[in-house]
């Protein structure tokens, strides 16, 4: 990827990280979040990682971001107004990031992680076929247990956020009942 | 292509937009997009670096990364719509139960 | 020569098997059983211990008999093996302990006819035998002074032997605790002598070995070892300064007041002076001390006997003041007087105690000399008995008492000790005065008994009046083996007893007849005044008394000295514990402190909860200190 298309690029997700954290509409939050999301994809794309960048885009902008969407959606939220309190928290929370900004600039420092970037890559790195290979061998366990862990947040989810039926909350009105009278 | 010391910086620095947003915003669902941001740096590192060692562990761990945090977002955007429907509230000052 | 007798240890395991049978089966198998056991064990350690005496006196002088039993500690170079030993020393000492013991656990069957806890009498009286035997014949220091605690021990049990009267007990425990400021200077004596010794390597505590050894002693050492000493026979055998819890041990049966505190236990301090007579000779410093103290005493309890009441107090400070007279006799050098005396003393203080014993008994209680008279035609025994003695304590020329306090005074006036000498030989003037005093107030001149006792009093049983005869006849008898020199045999006791304490050496001339002369002479003039006191004029005593009664009464009140004690002692001690370490100490520091631990805790947990706000990001952001921190620690490893 030549060099200019990677300042491009990582101006722009900067702006949109900032965007994210600063702006006042939830909504508006999110859309800086996809314009980030897809800045990166294309960094992957940039570095051969064909199936992770396409992945991002497909899954991460386009399905998990638009859940977001969808809740924020639901749940009718106002505009945050003004800025609210807090003061010493977003001091020191600022201070503490910029110490933290200040130590991972080290990266940048010419004489450390001088590492250049060798773009000649084997043929087909970044490819399905490279990624399923290592996947189903050496990763082949946390595979399996990862599809395991998507099935319990799926039944985790809709049980969360079921409503509870009427019944249900006749059976914990008698409970807390009973435990008043016990006490 | 730039050396890998710029990429990790760029992670470096959405990284700790990130971490000032977490700390810094009152209403979860911003604060829940920030924890976005923060995994996504970490997914950029990881691929940057994998590829200048030439093997496809990061994109790898990256793949994981992404599923877990799908499964992540779902649950957590669960939890949040059924605290709303008890409380009426997203913001963050009133969801102090374990205050002491 | 010294010959192996494995019977010695049968000494002590007849008196051990009674304690052991009377404690567990006593009260099961009853009155009967224990009434045999208690004196039977105690005739068969004297069966041993004669054999064992016989044997002695067959052999050559300077011959004993020993008994190893076991290596008792071991710590390095020093260790403690324990065994018997019986010399002409021990032997004396053997044959009176059980001789006189005997009797007096004969004589108390019939005391405690009417006692419910008779088991438990016997358990201690045997306990009491097994002490003393031990201490009689250990053939160490250390074994010495276990059986010295025990004593101690056994005679606080049976002051407080009726313990449900509050009086008895404190009685005891004052006795126990008196003692025990005296044993704190014996266990310093003790030390003092063994680091004496080993300094120059030698590691003993056994008294042929120290014996062996004496030179290596220093004056110094040997100075303060035999004051130290000394301090601990001041409260067993109750001198100057701490003989007030003996009067005090009078509340236990008068069996108890016969055996311990006048026949063995109050000897046990004699005993052991002329133990270490060796040491002693080392320090003639100690000596001049043990002397002076002895005088003193004798002269002061025997002022104290002259105005009291009690019979069995009388009693208690003549015991006092005989005892200073041994200490008299150790204290000049003449060793085997002051044991001599012991030896009669056994004899004749035992038996007045036994016999006022008996007169207590046929009285149903009383004590108060005030409520007795005319007793001797309907208690014939134990007046003729009790007669013997008073004439043998006044030293009638003839009966034992005679010839012992002859022979302390003896060596008293030809040691040096003129002045010492005129105070024991003035005393002996009070003996005799309050001695007849005794006699004449119990059984001669009006009746004084109330009436509802009167018709009861009858003599004592056989049983008790037995061992009254025998003492009696030993009482007067006795003293014929210490004759004055030139006098038929001589004083063979001293020479019997020469190997183990020595001869005496005079230092100065004088003529024994001279002395005896006039200290008879002022024991007649006692005798003399009590006659005309009690018996002429009994109106007398009560007009000197009124006229002189500042004096009557600071005697009487014993010099207030227990009052003395209690005030520069018993009070400050008690304030100090009680204000300032249960107080101060205790109370605010210790119990501060561990509070103060609890408080702590409490208030740091009080603090440290504030940092559960509840507030997700108040948490985030001290996890993100946390991994600032763990980031520039790798950044530090990074950049070396």
């Amino acid at each position: 990827m030549p060099a200019g298309l990677f300042w491009f690029l990582a101006a722009l997700s900067i702006l949109a990280a900032l965007g994210v954290v600063l702006q006042r509409n939830p909504v508006h939050c999110l859309l800086a979040l996809v314009l980030t999301l897809l800045a990166i994809a294309v960094l992957f794309i940039g570095q051969d990682a064909i199936v992770v960048g396409f992945l991002q885009a497909i899954v991460y902008a386009g399905a998990v971001m638009v859940l977001f969407l969808f809740v924020i959606w639901l749940l009718n939220l106002p505009v945050e107004s003004g800025p609210t309190g807090h003061l010493a928290l977003k001091l020191f929370g600022t201070l503490a990031v910029a110490a933290l900004l200040a130590e991972l600039a080290v990266f940048l420092v010419p004489s450390r992680l001088q590492l250049k970037f060798s773009s000649a890559h084997a043929a087909g790195y970044g490819s399905i076929d490279a990624l399923s290979q290592t996947l189903f061998s050496e990763y082949l366990i946390a595979f399996e247990v990862t599809s395991v862990l998507l099935l319990v947040a799926v039944i985790g989810a809709v049980a969360l956020a079921r409503r509870t039926t009427q019944a249900e909350l006749q059976e914990r009105k008698e409970a807390s009942a009973r435990v008043e009278k016990a006490a | 292509m730039v050396s890998l010391s710029w990429l990790m910086a760029l992670s470096a620095a959405i990284f700790v937009i990130g971490v000032g947003g977490f700390l810094t915003r009152r209403n979860i669902l911003v604060m829940f997009m920030s924890i976005e941001l923060m995994l996504n740096a970490v997914n950029l590192a990881f691929v940057s670096l994998g590829s200048r060692l030439g093997t496809m562990d990061g994109q790898v761990i990256v793949f994981f990364v992404m599923t877990v945090a799908a499964a992540e977002a779902a649950v957590g955007l669960a939890i949040i719509i059924s605290i709303f429907r008890s409380r009426e509230t997203v913001h963050a000052d009133d969801l102090t139960l374990l205050k002491w | 020569m010294n010959v192996e007798f494995a019977a010695l240890a049968l000494i002590l395991v007849f008196p051990a098997l009674g304690v052991i049978f009377n404690l567990f089966f006593g009260a099961r198998l009853g009155r009967g059983a224990v009434n045999l056991v208690g004196p039977g064990v105690m005739f068969l350690a004297f069966a041993v211990s004669t054999w064992a005496f016989v044997k002695i006196l067959a052999m050559p002088a300077g011959g004993a008999l020993y008994c190893p039993l076991w290596r008792w500690i071991e710590a390095g170079s020093f260790h403690v093996e324990l065994g018997l030993r019986v010399d002409a020393l021990s032997g004396v000492m053997v044959m009176v302990v059980t001789g006189v013991g005997s009797f007096i656990h004969l004589y108390s069957v019939g005391y405690m006819a009417h006692d419910e806890d008779y088991a438990r009498f016997f358990t201690y009286m045997n306990l009491f035998a097994l002490s003393m035997l031990i201490l009689v014949l250990a053939d160490n220091i250390l074994m010495m002074f276990v059986g010295w605690e025990g004593v101690g021990l056994c005679s606080y049990l049976l002051i407080a032997f009726w313990y449900t009267n509050p009086e008895f007990a404190y009685n005891g425990r004052k006795a126990f605790i008196v003692n025990r400021i005296g044993d704190a200077g014996f266990v310093l004596g003790i030390l003092t002598i063994l680091s004496a010794l080993a300094h120059h390597g030698v590691w003993t505590l056994n008294f042929v070995e120290i014996q062996s050894h004496a030179g290596l002693i220093g004056t110094t050492a040997a100075t303060a070892a035999g004051l130290l000493l000394f301090l601990g026979a001041t409260g067993k055998s109750a001198q100057i300064p701490l003989y007030v819890w003996l009067p005090d041990a009078m509340v236990g049966p008068t069996p108890v007041s016969a055996l311990i505190h006048a026949a063995t236990m109050v000897t046990a301090g004699v005993y052991m002076v002329a133990r270490l007579n060796f040491l002693y000779m080392l320090a003639p410093d100690a000596m001049a001390v043990v002397a002076t103290i002895g005088a003193l005493t004798a002269f002061f309890a025997g002022t104290i006997a002259i105005v009291q009441p009690d019979i069995k107090r009388v009693l208690a400070y003549s015991t006092v003041s005989q005892l200073g007279y041994m200490f008299l006799g150790v204290g000049s050098g003449a060793f085997a007087a002051g044991i001599f005396h012991v030896m009669t003393h056994a004899f004749f203080k035992g038996l007045l105690f036994l016999c006022a014993g008996s007169v207590i008994h046929a009285l149903e209680g009383e004590q108060d000399m005030n409520k007795m008279g005319a007793l001797r035609k309907r208690l014939p025994i134990t007046f003729w008995t009790m007669f013997i003695a008073t004439l043998a304590i006044t030293a009638v020329p003839g009966f034992s008492g005679y010839f012992s306090k002859d022979l302390i005074l003896e060596g008293a006036y030809e040691s040096g000790h003129f002045w010492l000498w005129l105070l024991g030989a003035i005393t002996a003037g009070v003996t005799g005065f309050y001695m007849f005093r005794l006699i004449f107030m119990t059984f001669f001149g009006e009746s004084r008994v109330e009436a509802d006792k009167l018709h009861h009093v009858h003599e004592s049983p056989p049983v008790m009046t037995i061992p009254l005869i025998v003492l009696a006849v030993f009482a007067a008898i006795g003293g014929w083996v210490g004759l004055p020199e030139g006098l038929l045999w001589g004083d063979a006791f001293a020479r019997f007893l020469s190997p183990v304490v020595g001869n005496f050496k005079p230092a100065v001339e004088a003529s024994p007849a001279m002395l005896s002369a006039i200290a008879t002479g002022l024991g007649g003039l006692g005798i003399l005044l009590a006659y005309v006191c009690y018996l002429r004029m009994p109106g007398l005593p009560v007009i000197a008394a009124w006229r002189a009664k500042a004096l009557y009464d600071l005697l009487l009140e014993k010099y207030r000295i227990d009052e003395l004690y209690n005030l520069i002692v018993t009070r400050p001690l008690f304030f100090i514990s009680d204000q300032v370490l249960n107080r101060g100490v205790d109370r605010m520091v210790i119990d501060g402190a561990a509070n103060g631990a609890g408080l702590v805790v409490e208030a740091g947990g009080e603090a440290a909860r504030r940092a559960e706000t509840g507030n997700v990001q108040h948490y985030a952001f001290v996890y993100l200190l946390g991994v600032i921190g763990i980031v520039a620690y790798y950044l530090y490893l990074v950049i070396r």
